[in-house]
């Protein structure tokens, strides 16, 4: 295909560029990095821009306009175009479900469960994935360029929510000319906008796959947010946001805040079987704060190869999408009213060890569905390995998710061979 | 609902009353099978019936299975997930083989006729012969082909008879459509209206109820 072409030749020229380089420093590599990141982004990806007579309109009340989003395909699409499978990210993920990631050379987020012959099979379906906005992967972000200051947003940039990181992506489906999508998939923030999508456009979501979330943050997933975001911003390399304006980054706050994120994600379990007690290349403590444990060793390295590819100001405005979600209050707080005549079929899964986005939660939802008698299936998957199970090999997920994708392909009258070549 | 992981109960028998229910079902409804299994009468119905069908099972594996092979069936517990469901929401609730291991039969009974404009439950008969002539001659809590397990580990802990069942439905004005009694091989008892010979030889029963 030839998309796919141009995105290998894409990436080679960034290989080639970044050969050349020669760094000053490691903090001026990573500087690049980040700079580079967009631009990888919009070299080896799809991006549609929408100008000032189609604005965002947000929540908020504010619009954002002009509006890029930056996205990837997979797979092909049909004639009636029936097959198309838009997924949502997490918090920290990007368009790149299964190619090559354009910053940190490894493989797509999701490249275990999307692919050909896989669960969700690029040769039966047509897959899309959006950077969302806010993102800092190619789309409309803090870091875009404010076309009235001629400078990034940084703290200019208007809070947006899951409804308005849906409606940007409804306007990205309408440029590819797709009524219905077959399926809206996604775990974690990307369930919540999953269940955004069934709310907001019940029409247009023939079956909708909701992992490892909520109808709402929850108080102390907020906590753990904001304990995040005063991390970013206790960095004095911050600038109140204005950091790349000031050609600083705050590395060691968005580094904190990424450290203690990602023990949300494990599980004390997993934790215990992975590090354990044991030392880092060494048989006894140190007596000093030299990471000693493998966990330190391990956590400090999430924390810097994560600032290498995110944007700090982005990590804020995302947070907070997370945090301000709450469905049922936009339903006069009944979350069945969301769904009510609803025709979308649900697949909810849950991991026995997710503490972050536990099985309780997820059950809310799939009650919530009852009570409308929404076609709903449920799953909840044994694993210890915490709320990153969704991204991981979980075959139980990986049979849940083909066989529920199988039948609704049935029902919508997909053919099971090859859709075309 | 219907097993707990460690004590399957009443595998093969369960599966005899499925044509019966089978018989019961009118094409294209909408079904809720409670305590589902592995989805097989689900997936016979949907099948034979073009049914739109759902489930709810207690058991992960049950239900992993079911959804793997494309059922909609959620993990949920019959004791206190059929409130969530809205009033006659569906045409059939189908409770298989699932009465006597639930905490409350009489408000399992009411939450079906509230979610499905009919019931079809079916139980193995604490009333049959042979039942009788193992209590009344050994002196010990039965064990038969439909009650394969000991009283220490058995699931079922609201047995009943197929006269136990008929009085609970007139107490709460429960309408029995259909009432079908099969004998030891699951073939249907031809005994007219005598609920006192259906007892007596009926290893299980099927009932189609409405309110």
């Amino acid at each position: 295909m030839a998309n796919s072409l141009s995105f290998v030749a894409a990436r080679r020229e960034l290989t080639a560029s970044e050969t050349d380089r020669e760094p000053t420093s490691a903090q001026t590599a990573r500087v690049k990095a980040l700079q580079s990141a967009e631009t990888a982004a919009a070299m080896s990806g799809r991006t549609v821009t929408f100008g000032p007579g189609e604005p965002l309109k947000l929540a908020s009340g504010k619009s954002l306009s002009p509006l890029t989003i930056a996205y990837q395909t997979y797979g092909t699409l049909n004639a009636d175009k029936s097959n198309a499978i838009l997924i949502c990210h997490a918090l920290t993920g990007d368009q790149f479900v299964t190619d090559t990631h354009p910053v940190t050379g490894r493989a797509g987020w999701w490249s275990e469960m999307v692919g050909p012959g896989k669960s969700v099979d690029l040769d039966r379906f047509f897959v899309i994935c959006a950077d969302v906005v806010g993102g800092c992967m190619g789309s409309t972000g803090p870091s875009s360029i404010n076309p009235e200051t001629g400078v990034p947003y940084a703290l200019e940039f208007p809070v947006i929510t899951i409804a308005d990181m849906v409606r940007a992506q409804a306007m990205l489906i309408d440029q590819l000319g797709i009524d219905q999508l077959f399926c809206v998939m996604g775990g974690s923030m990307g369930g919540m906008q999953v269940l955004q999508w069934a709310a907001s456009f019940p029409t247009r979501v023939f079956s909708a796959i909701p992992i490892a979330t909520a109808a709402r943050h929850s108080s102390q997933n907020i906590a753990f947010h904001e304990v995040g975001r005063q991390a970013v911003m206790a960095d004095p390399n911050w600038r109140q946001g204005r950091y790349l304006i000031e050609d600083t980054r705050p590395e060691k706050g968005l580094s904190v805040a990424r450290m203690a994120a990602h023990i949300t994600y494990l599980s004390e379990e997993v934790l215990h079987r992975k590090f354990g007690r044991n030392f880092q290349d060494r048989d006894a403590p140190t007596f000093s704060f030299d990471a000693d444990f493998q966990v330190e060793s391990y956590l400090r390295y999430q924390g810097s190869s994560f600032v290498d590819r995110f944007d700090a100001n982005s990590y804020l405005y995302l947070t907070r999408t997370m945090d301000y979600f709450d469905l049922a209050a936009d339903h006069e707080g009944v979350l069945a009213n969301a769904f009510s005549g609803t025709k979308t079929r649900f697949c909810c899964v849950s991991f026995t060890s997710d503490w972050l986005f536990p099985t309780a939660g997820n059950r809310h939802i799939v009650h919530a569905l009852n009570a409308v008698a929404a076609n709903v299936s449920f799953v909840e998957v044994s694993s210890d390995k915490g709320h990153d199970a969704f991204l991981l090999v979980e075959p139980e997920l990986f049979a849940a998710v083909s066989g529920f994708l199988g039948a609704a392909a049935r029902r919508r009258g997909l053919s099971p061979a090859k859709s075309g070549i | 609902m219907s097993t707990d992981p460690e004590t399957p109960a009443i595998s093969d028998a369960r599966r005899t009353d499925f044509a019966i229910i089978a018989k019961m079902v009118q094409k294209d409804s909408r079904v809720l099978d409670v305590g589902c299994g592995d989805g097989t009468l689900l997936t016979l119905l949907s099948q034979s019936h073009d049914i739109d069908g759902r489930g709810i099972e207690i058991s992960q594996e049950g239900v992993n299975a079911c959804v793997a092979g494309g059922l909609s069936v959620i993990q949920g517990d019959a004791n206190t997930d059929l409130s969530t469901y809205p009033d006659q929401a569906f045409d059939y609730v189908i409770l298989s083989q699932t009465i006597q291991a639930t905490r409350n039969p009489d408000r399992i009974l009411a939450q079906l006729l509230r979610i499905g404009r009919r019931a079809i439950v079916s139980f193995p008969n604490f009333g049959h012969w042979k039942v009788r002539a193992y209590l009344t001659v050994m002196g010990r809590m039965p064990v038969t082909e439909t009650m394969p397990q000991t009283w220490f580990d058995t699931p079922n802990i609201h047995y009943c008879t197929i006269s136990d069942f008929s009085e609970l439905c007139k107490a709460t004005e429960v309408e029995i459509e259909q009432a079908v009694a099969l004998d030891v091989s699951g073939k249907e008892l031809n005994l007219g209206k005598s609920i006192w010979w259906a007892n007596l030889l009926g290893e299980q029963a099927v009932f189609l109820l409405k309110r």
